[in-house]
């Protein structure tokens, strides 16, 4: 005891070794963790519905951060069944390549946003951003009216996506040159509404095997939801997130909020059947504990 | 050769002033957005008034200005005394002080103005984050330039939390914000997507760990055992749970992760570690609660010890409900939900804030030259409204937790969702309202707090006293310990 003690005593008198010893110590957690992922997704290539955000979209994502949507919006569908349920398709890593930072969000006071794009019409985004209380009478939300009166500046968005371009961002010459005519006329509104009108539209994972009938129900909405009288459409193809989209009176949340009326109804049969399937399948092993 | 030297405690003063102030303005600012949650029409529709812009403004303003100021005063404080010497590098060490109260004001004036990387606890933008790390640097150096200078040989152990904070800290501050700027006022990180989740949760954790935790301990190991007026439990095992709690915590940050597009054994790795880190946490809390053994009469005397043992006890309890958090199952139910609020505010308004207050108001009157504080009684009313206003804040954050954490899951026989999102806020609202009272008790508790340092330097001034000298003999070459100073 004595004796070994000796080589502890060492570290208790050099303020030299027992900082390096701390710093060893505190730096194995990090690179056990850290670099193997790091490489991971240095050799993920993105998959093929993702792409970097268009200029309009970018300076929407670039407000999002701004204004600090992320303290109240989560932005990461958990592999759980109550969340593919509401929110649809759980959320994988190769989604958010294009996001610096990722905006995955680590608190709900409002609902998970991953899938949002296409679920509500541009009208509706726009109103409720201007007065969030006109379209959700309980929410709590804060208004954001200065965005729109706050034009967009082309040049910074530009200077944005050359930078991205230098992270590894595939931009192409054509596509930063294109940011002036993207963003004329249009106001920090418009950049917002286009971000969130994209989340999640064109990225989401189809389901493969064994639900092969639902899985194009699933993709469907992909190819045009951002025009907003496709939201309806949209949703339709979505009935799992009905319970959420209720919430909202909406304009184009009608069609859910009929559906999800009472769970017994009739109006809710034909369209769960397949999302069931979808929902059930995406997060069996957690089935049990998350009924409960 | 006698030499006549006394500790450099100006800068403790200062720092100290600056912690009392830092801490009501975020405490402040923290009331406010709770009232915006429960009121929403406080936002005035104000952008730099807004909820979503406030909320970073307030966790950096009590974290990174409150607790920063405290921990870097106590550090100099202790550093010092545990190593019978003067501060080194007086200029560097007011550098230190200045540069982060530049910090601290350029945060909380640039973060509500949309000016944010919105990684959360790392907000500031890469020309603050430059400022921080200049800042850190110089601190660490001070730090251990003062150490390598002390005059007992052995390495107190509250410097070994502290040294570790320092080092960690600096390691994360740097690793987590490199990023390339666009302007002034915008960067990007070079991580994107998991990775950068990995890295931020690596930080925003560990911020957690070395940051609220290890450097608040530094700041236990010195000032419990000083108020307890008896020596440490067991030193032994302060080490070991040194050793333990530094190593561990490191790997635990995965757990703010838990069924997201992280690979899963990453997460898995995150939540066996932290179960893991129960025990370095409960030993350290039991050394702290142990310390106080047959002089438990202390506590109902001297309100310092009160706030040191309910710190404690927090402590143990917060730390216990993280692990238990970072279980999968119970993380399924947990996150995304205010039950994360509730369990960060017991301990930072717990833990953090308590052992804090503790320790300023056992420091304050030494670094003032006076007997005692101004007011013990308003020691005391500061301790009940802290408590309460705890109490009050945590219960109510908890039961919104759990139940928009159930009435998110809740299903129908059928398997259909039983509640749209908005009625689990419609339900939680008037708990909003609690934790709103809660926290303005607490804050409350604050003003008290600076009412009563203030008055205390009025004293201190109005004598115009000298700092006490303390005359302090060369050691004769390996002597150990080193001679005490002799009477001054």
């Amino acid at each position: 005891m004595r004796r070994g003690y000796k080589y502890f005593e060492a570290i208790e008198k050099h303020a030299v070794l027992l900082g390096i010893l701390t710093a060893v110590m505190v730096s194995l957690g990090g690179l056990a963790e850290i670099t193997p992922i790091f490489m991971a997704a240095n050799a993920v290539e993105a998959p093929p519905g993702v792409k970097p955000y268009d200029p309009l979209r970018l300076a929407g994502k670039d407000i999002y951060v701004r204004e600090g949507c992320y303290t109240c919006h989560s932005q990461m569908i958990r592999a759980l069944r109550a969340e593919t349920q509401r929110y649809g398709h759980y959320s994988v890593a190769s989604e958010s390549v294009y996001d610096r930072p990722h905006l995955w969000g680590s608190k709900r006071t409002g609902p998970d946003l991953a899938r949002v794009g296409g679920k509500y019409s541009d009208t509706w985004h726009r109103l409720h951003l201007l007065d969030p209380r006109q379209v959700v009478k309980d929410s709590n939300m804060p208004a954001y009216p200065w965005l729109e009166k706050e034009p967009l500046d082309a040049n910074d968005i530009m200077a944005r996506m050359r930078m991205l371009r230098l992270l590894g961002d595939p931009y192409t010459d054509a596509d930063i040159a294109s940011a002036p005519q993207a963003l004329a006329d249009k106001t920090a509104l418009d950049a917002l509404v286009a971000y969130l009108q994209g989340l999640g539209v064109s990225n989401e994972p189809a389901v493969t095997t064994d639900v092969a009938a639902s899985a194009s129900d699933v993709t469907a909405p992909a190819s045009d939801a951002n025009a907003p009288d496709n939201a309806n459409a949209a949703s339709n193809a979505h009935p799992a997130r009905d319970a959420n989209a209720a919430s909202s009176a909406g304009p184009a949340s009608n069609v859910n909020a009929a559906s999800t009326a009472s769970p017994s109804s009739t109006a809710s049969v034909p369209v769960t059947a397949p999302a069931a399937a979808r929902t059930a399948r995406a997060s069996t092993p957690n089935n049990t504990e998350a009924a409960r | 050769m006698q030499q006549t030297e006394t500790y450099d405690d100006h800068i403790v003063r200062l720092f100290l002033l600056a912690a009392a102030v830092w801490g009501v303005v975020g405490m402040s600012l923290g009331v406010f957005i709770a009232a915006q949650l429960a009121w929403p029409a406080l936002n005035f529709e104000i952008p730099w008034l807004t909820f979503s812009r406030l909320r970073p403004t307030h966790t950096f303003g009590v974290i990174f200005a409150f607790g920063g100021s405290a921990l870097i005063g106590t550090c100099y404080y202790v550093v010092q005394r545990t190593g019978h010497t003067r501060l080194a590098l007086p200029s560097l060490a007011r550098f230190t002080f200045w540069g982060w109260q530049l910090v601290c004001l350029l945060t909380l004036v640039t973060v509500p103005l949309g000016i944010t990387q919105s990684k959360e606890y790392a907000e500031p933008e890469w020309f603050i984050d430059i400022l921080i790390a200049v800042v850190w640097v110089a601190f660490g150096t001070v730090f251990f330039a003062t150490l390598a200078r002390r005059r007992i040989q052995h390495i107190y152990v509250a410097n070994w939390y502290y040294g570790a904070f320092i080092i960690a800290v600096g390691l994360l501050h740097i690793v987590n914000n490199i990023a390339v700027p666009v302007s002034l006022t915008k960067s990007y990180p070079v991580y994107s997507g998991v990775v950068d989740a990995m890295v931020q949760w690596w930080y925003g954790h560990n911020a957690v760990a070395f940051f609220l935790t290890a450097g608040f301990l530094g700041m236990m190991y010195y000032f419990v055992p000083r108020q307890a007026q008896q020596p440490l439990w067991s030193y032994r095992f302060s080490i070991v749970n040194f050793w333990a709690l530094i190593s561990v915590y490191m790997w635990a940050g995965s757990h703010h992760l838990m069924y997201t597009a992280l690979p899963d054994w990453v997460q898995s790795v995150g939540m066996a570690f932290s179960l893991v880190l129960l025990m370095p946490s409960w030993g350290s809390a039991a050394n702290g609660l142990l310390t106080f053994n047959g002089a438990w009469q202390r506590v109902k005397s001297d309100p310092a010890a009160k706030f040191m043992v309910i710190a404690l006890v927090f402590y143990a309890a917060a730390t216990t409900e993280g692990s238990m958090m970072a279980v999968k199952t119970v993380n399924s139910l947990s996150h995304y939900t205010d039950w994360t609020v509730a369990h960060v505010h017991s301990g930072s308004i717990g833990w953090v804030a308590m052992i804090t207050i503790g320790s300023l108001y056992a420091m304050a009157p030494r670094a003032l030259g006076q007997p005692a504080m101004y007011s013990k009684r308003a020691m005391e009313l500061h301790f009940w409204m802290h408590t309460i206003g705890l109490l009050l804040y945590v219960v109510a954050m908890w039961a919104a937790g759990v139940t928009e954490g159930l009435m998110w899951r809740a299903t129908h026989a059928d398997g259909s969702l039983v509640h749209p999102f908005i009625d689990s806020l419609i339900a939680i609202k008037p708990l909003y309202a609690i934790r709103w009272l809660g926290g303005v008790m607490v804050l409350g508790g604050m003003v008290v707090m600076a009412w009563n340092l203030w008055h205390t330097a009025a004293a201190a001034r109005a004598r115009l006293i000298k700092p006490i000298i303390v005359p302090i003999p060369e050691p004769e070459s390996r002597q150990v310990p080193a001679p005490l100073p002799t009477s001054g």
